[in-house]
């Protein structure tokens, strides 16, 4: 999974709450001033660390797409003293997993170590991001997999889909490129824009970290010093437009020789921090949210058996917001499918959620977050997700409060003013029957 | 929010049977540490139960395996486990359609469903005082499902788009149903689990509820609950809902057994969806359970050091060496009833043809078996395998599935406990000897995916 979708998936997680039992989070801050949050679990001897600088791969420079990403498949591949393989083996014989990842927003990095290693993993991740060497071997050698990665993704339905949305909803504007990059510009980073990346881009003032497992914190104070803070104080100024995801109502559809068609439609949503976000969260598990109950899931295949899976999700990124829906249906069903979407996403709009549907979701919602904390690296990531949306370090007891807290009335105009079916943006890949394409597809797909 | 302590660290009871474990490993001189540390007992219905506790947050995940998955369906109704799978959750004499959905729902809970070759699984998460009302509805579905073709008909055109998901729009998966049909000539496991498409479209109502009551039974089920939670508390539970159902007869899960095969096969998928071309090599191997020469654990030391990650034989020759591939590992999995697959596989960098990869492969497969593993290898392998063991113990889910699995493929909950010690008795002369043993030409099969060549 990308760091993009992990963090949505934490966004999305949020949005529960813990009971007062199960987690106790502390703010650790080092003599040196790094903040970190921590969950102490002493049942197992592991360590579970995520950490997040803000700013990802929408600042990567024009024609340097996919900077970021190459960052991220390099920084454990040699540093310091250690060149690829002796790194690699480090953390191979002590079993330390050491990843990194770059979403739009974001950069992030995961370690997960057994106690008895704690102190050369954080020292491993240390090198990682302050010492990356970027030798000429594993450069060429993890570019080839990203190229490979590219090459394997290209004819792949459900990422063509994506990736056509994506380009129809940001025309021009960072978030409407691929994460990874396009094979030219791929080819054409240097290991100085690499280093330069790393140089500007992570700074201690952006960095998220947070904890869980068998450390204390008087533990983990001095160790956050030894590893971030001979980082930069600051990373270089950057930002990225806020936008708003175009092309409403445009119908495009990408021809390939498949049984299935997959559809992603969407247009703008709520951003995390808006007023009405958890209204919109409340009523969008109601239309589309996970589980075997929700009107799309009923409508779409329990009644009709006309697909596998039919969902609908909130997509808040940093600049722009989105819901999204998807469904893949048998080529001559898949208007069938379109249309019975599109009459949910009207109905919803004009009259919203019953009482029982609403008092329903918020019953899973509520009791299910919980449910959230089956592992540590699981708490890491949605303490690291708290972190980065500044929700502040109790909102996992106050969450469940803003669930409960949406009123009939809220759902019903929050539902009027965000489910526009006139201006889904609607991309079909396959061979669809009874679907009109109003345009041709972007560049760069068909 | 500051603590010195999280409160679930002072709930965790120190048990006297854990404490004996760890005391009679320290007399035998050398201290080794189990897995998921499980208890477990028996109904008298024969179910069996097994209780892990993980304490970290007041849920429970309570999941019921039966022993029955796609191998043992009868030739001609491929993809009937599977469709079951699905049909369970239409309603019992008491429920009605989805009904135990919306239960689990209003009660915060999740849950889902999968089926294997070997085995079927049902699961709920649920907050730990909720555990009785997923058990009462779980135990409800063992015998009262109700069915008809009103509520059937519609969810075979689920399963039917599944598999285009899953087959139909995805090359690769195709492939690998080629190389299931071919690499067994005549065991079940030919079979793919959610079946061919025409036999698909002729499952039945009569026949998915004949498969329901031939294979569902207490007797031939095991209950898995993990998390916050005790066999003490579990057992009164266990026997108030699940204890009730009567024990039934289950038929003896045999399969047709592979006959000796005689020629090496190779099988290649064309493809105009296909940019990024691969390979597999799969032989014919040993699982747990089915294992004259006694190789499984050597196979998966073979397996770590062939194919194990940044540092592993196969990545260290073909991609940072040779430069010749993007990516190459393999798989082996031992956790079935039958005979299964060792799988090497690799997939070239751009401009390196497929050829190439395919004899630098191959000779690194003859080194190991000229010149075999040497016993440094195979420690840090030992090491890295018996670490596996200390993560698994961290997710809640993770014991209840290894242990699932191993039940229901002729696997003890001891011999999971006994996982690492077992590891840690390879030694590099079983790992070589296990190597020779699987690498036979006759019996495996070469698998390519390309691009369909534009002429």
């Amino acid at each position: 999974m990308t760091l993009r979708a992990y963090l949505t998936a934490v966004i999305l997680i949020l949005l529960a709450s813990l009971p007062a039992r199960a987690v106790e989070v502390q703010r650790v801050i080092s003599p040196g001033g790094i903040e970190a949050w921590l969950v102490e679990d002493h049942g197992n001897p592991i360590i579970s660390l995520d950490l997040a600088f803000r700013g990802g791969a929408a600042l990567d420079p024009e024609g340097k797409e996919g900077l970021a990403n190459l960052v991220s498949g390099l920084l454990d591949e040699g540093a310091g003293a250690l060149d690829s393989q002796a790194f690699q083996a480090l953390l191979s014989d002590l079993s330390i997993q050491l990843s990194f990842d770059a979403g739009r927003d974001t950069f992030g990095g995961s370690l997960r170590t057994l106690t008895e290693n704690r102190d050369t993993a954080f020292d491993l991740l240390r090198l990682a991001l302050g010492q990356p060497r970027f030798d000429a071997e594993p450069v060429e050698r993890i570019r080839a997999q990203i190229l490979a990665g590219v090459r394997r993704n290209a004819e792949d339905p459900d990422r063509i889909a994506g990736r056509t949305l994506r380009r129809l909803f940001f025309p021009g504007h960072p978030y409407g490129r691929p994460v990874d990059g396009t094979p030219e510009s791929i080819a054409a980073l240097t290991a100085d824009d690499l280093r330069r990346f790393v140089a500007r881009r992570l700074g201690r003032d952006t960095l998220k970290v947070a904890v869980v497992g068998d450390v204390t914190a008087a533990q983990l104070a001095p160790l956050l010093d030894k590893t971030f803070l001979a980082l930069p104080a600051a990373a270089a100024p950057a930002r990225v437009a806020d936008t708003e995801p175009q092309g409403g109502g445009e119908v495009v559809v990408v021809r390939k020789d498949i049984p299935q068609s997959v559809v992603a439609l969407g247009h703008a949503g709520l951003m995390r921090d808006d007023p009405d976000f958890y209204a919109a969260y409340v009523v969008n598990y109601i239309l589309g949210g996970g589980g075997f109950a929700s009107r799309l899931y009923e409508e779409v295949r329990e009644k009709r058996g006309l697909a596998y899976s039919v969902h609908a999700y909130l997509y808040p990124q940093d600049h722009a917001a989105m819901l999204i829906g998807g469904v893949a249906t048998a080529n001559g069903r898949v208007g069938q499918s379109l249309e019975l979407i599109r009459r949910e996403w009207a109905r919803m709009a004009e009259s919203g959620p019953t009482a029982e549907e609403l008092a329903s979701a918020k019953t899973f919602l509520t009791g299910s977050y919980p449910l959230r904390q089956s592992s540590s690296g699981r708490i890491a990531g949605m303490l690291l997700g708290i972190q980065l949306e500044d929700l502040g370090i109790d909102y996992i007891n106050r969450r469940n409060d803003y669930i409960e807290a949406v009123t009939l009335k809220d759902a019903r105009r929050v539902a009027r003013q965000l489910y526009r079916e006139d201006q889904l943006t609607v991309v079909v890949v396959g061979q669809p029957d009874g679907i009109k394409a109003t345009r041709e597809a972007p560049d760069g797909d068909s | 929010m500051r603590a010195a302590a999280p409160m679930h660290r002072l709930a965790l009871p120190i048990r006297a049977g854990v404490l004996t474990l760890v005391l009679l490993a320290l007399f035998a001189g050398r201290p080794q540490a189990k897995v998921f540390e499980p208890e477990t007992f028996t109904l008298d219905n024969g179910l069996q139960v097994v209780v892990i506790a993980n304490r970290r947050a007041p849920i429970v995940t309570h999941m019921v395996y039966y022993r029955v998955g796609a191998a043992d369906e009868t030739p001609g109704e491929s993809g009937l486990a599977h469709f079951l799978e699905h049909l369970m959750f239409k309603g019992t004499e008491a429920l009605g359609p989805g009904e135990f959905s919306e239960i689990i729902a209003a009660n915060g809970g999740t849950e889902n469903a999968f089926t294997s070759s070997d085995y079927t699984g049902y699961y709920q998460t649920v907050a730990r005082d909720r555990l009785e009302i997923v058990m009462k509805h779980e135990a409800d579905r063992m015998v009262n499902l109700r069915l008809s073709d009103e509520l059937v008909d519609p969810e075979r055109e689920v399963v039917l788009e599944e598999r285009r998901s899953r087959i139909g729009n995805e090359p690769g998966s195709q492939l690998w149903e080629m190389i299931g049909a071919t690499m067994f000539l005549n065991h079940p496991y030919r079979r793919p689990v959610i079946g061919w498409e025409h036999e698909i479209r002729r499952l039945s109502t009569e026949g998915a509820l004949a498969f329901y009551r031939r294979w569902y039974a207490p007797n031939n089920a095991i209950l898995i609950v993990a998390g916050d939670v005790s066999a003490a508390e579990v057992k009164p539970l266990a026997e108030r809902y699940y204890g009730v159902i009567p024990r039934d007869e289950v038929p003896e899960r045999n399969r047709v057994e592979e006959p000796p095969q005689h020629a090496a096969r190779s099988v290649t998928l064309e493809s105009e969806q296909v940019r990024q071309p691969s390979f597999s090599i799969s032989y014919l191997a040993p699982s747990y359970n089915k294992d004259a020469g006694r190789h499984a654990y050597a196979l998966q030391v073979l397996d770590d050091i062939m194919g194990g990650g940044a540092t592993s034989r196969l990545y260290r020759a073909l991609i940072v060496e040779q430069g010749l591939a993007a990516s190459a590992g393999t798989h082996y999995d031992a956790s079935s009833l039958d005979l299964t697959t060792f799988v090497f596989r690799a997939s070239p960098r751009i401009g390196i043809e497929v050829d190439a990869l395919e004899a630098a492969l191959r000779a690194e497969i003859a080194r190991v078996l000229s010149e075999g593993v040497s016993e440094a290898e195979v420690t840090a392998s030992k090491r890295r395998l018996k670490a596996l063991a200390v993560y698994a113990r961290d997710s809640l889910s993770t014991g209840a599935r290894v242990i699932g699995a191993a039940l229901t493929t002729g696997q003890s909950v001891e011999d999971v406990e006994a996982w690492p010690e077992r590891i840690d008795a390879v030694t590099a002369a079983q790992v070589n000897e296990a190597a020779k043993a699987l690498v036979r030409d006759t019996h495996s099969v070469t698998a390519y995916l390309l691009p369909k060549p534009t002429t």
